[in-house]
């Protein structure tokens, strides 16, 4: 086995196997701290042994035996002069063990677990990307603009407070389920887009780990909520935006806007199944949310051969349909940028320029008031826009994009 | 596992007439159902009393150890297996007593 296969076999496993170590072992100890702990142990000790010893033939099950004598040997530690409390700690959990064909339920533990409503929103994240995820702190912290030690700050105080508070491990029951899941799509929603349009100047403009584990994950609530209008929503739309990954940076790191994308480099299996799931939403005849009209947006967007071919009064429909949800302004702005295509940048202008108050320090507000003052022939106020628009701008991408655009104003 | 579910106020009104009904019918629940182990109204911060004997002599101070806006009106004592079965009695307390609750763990 080459350096390079082990390597490659060491990638995987953390891939496929990180949550549900993590899961099995919070399952057994009933402690999320220990579990963590255990299995970066665990995976440590691959990274030393498997070079020499080779990938193991079942890499799950080397890893989670490996963590499960980690973390007891750690209990063992901190519990020489309390056995008791060792006890009850191993016996918290009195469920028989999983077979492992329920894999997929411990992640989904462990997932509602992280996104319990008891935590804040940005810790919820937080934990969903190290516990599930896999991530590191300074990753997660790199990911969201914070310190590392702010990070793992965060962190280690939502892991105990899971503890004290005892925040339950499980999959919530069937009559809270669709409330729970809410909130965990929320979380996956925000993984996602920081994959997709990631902060920080050091940071790639797209990263594919959060995109695809934001994905990974949502196709396990759809497998455990497979009528919820709003999981299959979200999903179609994650995979809709996926499918245009590659073709939304270019060579040389700028952004391409939708209307300059290479629509034969979108990713045609994703596209087609985004497209299933949202005609499986219209077909359902229920009133769709707020990610099932996102979704229905981007199916639009995705089924024209070109900009010109976009049904854009389709499009502003679906915008109005979730301005009566959502009546945010950064909808009202997104529903402009259609509204421009069907009416004119005039009329679109108007309607950007009346969001002024609530959107005057977000970055699209004035890329968006840019690209329509330009095309009215109005350079000077677009030049300040897009100077505006540089200097609050966190995707180096997008940075570069703007840029361009503005250096071609005449 | 006990809970402490604190009822926080920032009215210097007492529970009315029928917010005390539906306090009762609370805590009726509470006991039926297994989860009560305590609970109780207090009278106004003002009424407070606060005493420090680490050192020589005990010292006595009038009013609360900490003026704010919002203070501790009553409290219930809680069994609840988990947080979630915490939340949900506790959401319902604070529809029963009509004011903001707080859910805290006992070690």
């Amino acid at each position: 086995m080459s350096v390079a296969d082990v390597r490659e076999g060491i990638t995987q496993a953390h891939h496929e196997e990180w949550a549900r170590v993590v899961a099995s072992l919070t399952r057994r100890f009933g402690d999320l701290d220990v579990a963590e702990e255990a299995a970066a142990e665990a995976f440590a000790t691959a990274v030393e042994r498997w070079p020499a010893d080779g990938v193991p033939p079942n890499p799950g099950a080397w890893l989670t035996t490996t963590a499960n004598r980690k973390a007891i040997d750690r209990i063992r530690r901190e519990n020489k002069h309390d056995n008791k409390r060792k006890e009850a700690q191993l016996l918290y959990d009195d469920d028989p063990p999983e077979p492992p064909s329920a894999i997929d339920d411990e992640r989904l533990r462990l997932i509602f677990t992280c996104c319990h409503p008891a935590l804040a929103m940005e810790t919820r994240v937080a934990l969903t990307l190290r516990m599930v995820a896999g991530l590191t702190v300074p990753e997660i912290a790199r990911a969201f603009l914070v310190q590392e030690t702010t990070m793992g700050r965060r962190i280690t105080r939502a892991k105990a407070k899971i503890k004290a508070a005892r925040i339950p491990y499980r999959v919530p029951s069937a009559e809270d389920l669709p409330a729970r899941a809410s909130g965990v799509l929320a979380v996956l929603f925000l993984v996602f887009n920081e994959g997709y349009l990631a902060t920080g100047p050091d940071t790639d403009p797209v990263r594919h780990d959060l995109t695809a584990e934001a994905i990974r994950l949502t196709r396990l609530i759809r497998a455990l909520m497979p009528q919820d209008g709003e999981v299959a929503g979200l999903l179609a739309l994650m995979l809709l935006t996926e499918a245009r990954r590659t073709a939304r940076v270019s060579a040389s790191g700028e952004l391409v806007t939708l209307d300059e994308q290479d629509r034969g480099a979108w990713d045609a299996a994703l596209i087609a199944e985004g497209h299933r799931l949202v005609r499986e939403r219209l077909a359902a005849g229920v009133a769709p949310g707020r990610y099932q009209i996102l979704a229905a947006i981007s199916a639009v967007h995705t089924s024209a051969r070109d900009v010109r071919a976009t049904d854009w009064s389709q499009v502003v429909a679906l915008y109005d349909q979730l301005v009566r949800l959502d009546p945010s302004p950064i909808i009202a702005l997104n529903r402009a940028i259609a509204v421009a295509e069907l009416d004119g940048p005039e009329v679109a202008l108007a309607a950007v320029d009346r969001l002024e108050h609530r959107l005057a320090g977000y970055h699209a507000y004035h890329a968006t008031r840019a690209d329509l003052l330009r095309r009215l022939g109005r350079s000077q106020k677009s030049r300040a826009a897009y100077d505006k628009a540089i200097e609050l701008a966190g995707n180096t991408a997008e940075t570069a994009y703007l840029t361009r655009r503005r250096d071609q104003l005449g | 596992m006990q809970y402490l579910v604190s009822v926080i106020d920032d009215t210097a009104g007492l529970a009315t007439p029928d917010e005390q009904a539906a306090i009762d019918v609370f805590n009726d629940r509470l006991k039926a159902e297994g989860h009560w182990v305590f609970a109780g109204g207090l009278a106004a911060p003002s009424s407070a009393t606060v005493i420090d004997n680490r050192g020589e002599e005990a010292m006595f101070t009038d009013g609360p150890f900490l003026e704010s806006k919002e203070y501790l009106a009553g409290f219930w004592i809680m069994d609840a297996p988990d947080l979630d079965v915490a939340l949900k009695l506790a959401a319902e307390g604070s529809k029963a007593c009509n004011r903001k609750i707080e859910v805290r763990p006992f070690r």
